[in-house]
């Protein structure tokens, strides 16, 4: 934060042109940050499919690096976020897009991303088991890494304690 | 339903069998497989037995004490795992790490590339009966073991890449030992290509088995050796440039077969490289201050970054958001045997029985790793 205030950032020249093609054909489509190697984008559920298969053919985002979720409490959302990069387009190597989704944390439920990002599948599955989300679509959503019998609210959310703590 | 109704003759045929978890060479996993006489129709993974909850637990310690318990899952390349998480926060905190510091951070991840390479390929010669080469691998891994212990001060766990810096300077004179180490190293991987790699048992178990297409790999996220042994030159060393790697002149290996072979001999084509920088790194390290004086309790402000490192597996990515308070809000990593775990059943479908071992063990599958 200081140091932006003593100099204006670099003008990431390889992102930003990324975010606004973005934004231009998906106008509701927030952009948290334009970084020199790494760009965020929020979007909504029943949107998002759309949105990777944009960001999939037309950007050359085609490999996925992994799938992440947070527990905001305090809003009572979820949030998952797929991190891809591209593997095959000359000058995109170094650029991770993540893309991010929030529902409601009462009932979590997002669309599967696996017909997008076929890596994705497991990455899906432990989001699933760890923080209760949904993913319609999804062929399989067993415990990966939670025991099979495992009673109790996913692990990873913010009002599940460690046991001795 | 009744049970006749069930009743299937094709059906009847597949046998349900579970490979591990206590199987000598699966580790801590278990592959559960279905059978068609000696023909695999299906597999699927089932990780977990070792599964301790380390994104939790970084959640209730702070950014300091979250070093030494994140690098339990991977012991064999612990500083491949600590590396990304110093450098998300390091960039969370916008701290400028010193050129010493820089390098002797490359040298130790080089070490353990080498170190679990070596246990990889010699583990890789039991799953086909090669003695010589677990005895000739596990003995030559000490020598690298040794170096990394004069500097880390384990021979394990080093806890050695921290946030800010590296825990402490490398011991005077060790230089010159190191670069023997090199140049004894660099012959002694010849004769292992002599006798393991162009070795035509061997070549026999590997060649053409297991094939991972371009296209899949890329399609299913695959990642490290398994990335670049079909065909694809990518590695975060290269491709985004951190900590003191743009200083070095070395290459990307990569092989287009995509088999059990490629992806075996893709990992000795690496520890080659990793001499070179090696090599360069211990000859022209720059003097001066090794870390940043942070202190036991940093702090750390509000944000959120997407940190990745080339391991010794491939990508490791940390996802590390701050709230400003001591500890992570949420601290997710991404480990490269967890990204390449969809590999095994999409590789095993239609293999023979006999070359599960070579299919999945050339993953260079870590299922403490993909657990963590």
């Amino acid at each position: 934060m200081q140091a932006q205030a003593q100099a204006p950032p670099p003008q990431p020249a390889k992102t930003k042109p990324l975010a606004d093609a973005i934004l231009q054909k998906f106008p509701g489509t927030t952009v948290d940050y334009v970084r020199e190697k790494r760009l965020k984008v929020t979007t909504t559920p029943d949107k998002i499919k759309e949105v990777a298969l944009f960001i999939r053919d037309e950007l050359g985002f085609d490999h996925i690096s992994c799938v992440s979720g947070t527990d905001w409490i305090a809003k009572n959302e979820i949030e998952v976020i797929y991190f891809v990069g591209s593997v095959s387009k000359p000058g995109q190597e170094a650029i991770i897009v993540a893309l991010a989704e929030r529902s409601k944390r009462d009932n979590p439920s997002v669309p599967t991303l696996i017909e997008v990002w076929p890596g994705a599948e497991y990455h899906e599955r432990e989001t699933h088991e760890m923080l209760g989300v949904v993913f319609s679509g999804h062929p399989n959503l067993k415990n990966l890494l939670l025991p099979e019998d495992w009673n109790d609210i996913p692990p990873l959310r913010k009002d599940y304690i460690s046991p001795g703590r | 339903m009744t049970v006749e109704s069930e009743y299937n003759p094709d059906a009847d045929r597949i046998m349900n069998v579970a490979l591990g978890p206590q199987h000598p060479g699966a580790g801590h996993f278990r592959i559960q497989l279905w059978l068609d006489g000696d023909f695999v129709v299906k597999a699927e993974p089932d990780p977990g037995y070792v599964h301790r909850g380390e994104e939790k637990m970084g959640e209730y310690r702070n950014y300091i004490q979250n070093v030494p318990h994140l690098e339990r899952p991977v012991i064999l390349d612990s500083c491949g795992i600590l590396f990304p998480y110093a450098l998300a926060v390091d960039e969370l905190m916008n701290n400028k790490i010193p050129p010493r510091g820089q390098y002797l951070r490359v040298i130790m991840a080089e070490i353990n590339r080498i170190v679990s390479h070596m246990y990889f390929i010699g583990i890789y010669g039991i799953f086909v009966g090669h003695t010589t080469m677990i005895t000739w691998a596990m003995g030559d891994r000490d020598f690298w073991i040794d170096i990394a212990e004069r500097i880390g001060g384990a021979r394990v766990t080093f806890a050695y890449i921290i946030p800010g810096g590296v825990r402490n300077d490398m011991p005077e004179g060790l230089t010159e030992r190191a670069l023997k180490t090199c140049d004894w190293f660099e012959k002694r991987m010849n004769e292992y290509e002599k006798i393991f790699f162009k070795n035509p048992l061997f070549l026999e178990r590997t060649e053409g088995i297991g094939v991972l297409t371009k296209e899949n790999a890329i399609r299913l996220g695959a990642t490290g050796t398994v990335l670049r042994a079909s065909g694809v030159k990518h590695d975060i060393r290269k491709d985004e440039p951190y900590s003191a790697y743009p200083d070095f002149d070395f290459d990307v290996p990569s092989l287009t077969a995509g088999d059990c072979w490629a992806r075996a001999y893709v990992a000795l084509q690496e520890m080659r490289e990793s001499v070179k920088i090696i090599r360069q790194a211990f000859k022209e390290i720059p003097s001066g201050p090794v870390r940043l004086k942070l202190g036991p309790q940093p702090r750390v402000p509000a944000g959120e970054v997407y940190a990745r490192s080339e391991a010794a597996r491939g990508e490791m990515s940390y996802h590390l958001i701050s709230d400003g308070t001591p500890r992570p809000y949420r601290m997710k990593i991404g480990v490269p045997s967890f990204k390449n775990m969809i590999m095994i059943p999409h590789l095993l479908k239609g293999v023979h029985v006999g070359d599960i071992p070579p299919v999945y063990w050339s993953q260079n599958f870590w299922p403490v790793e993909s657990d963590r």
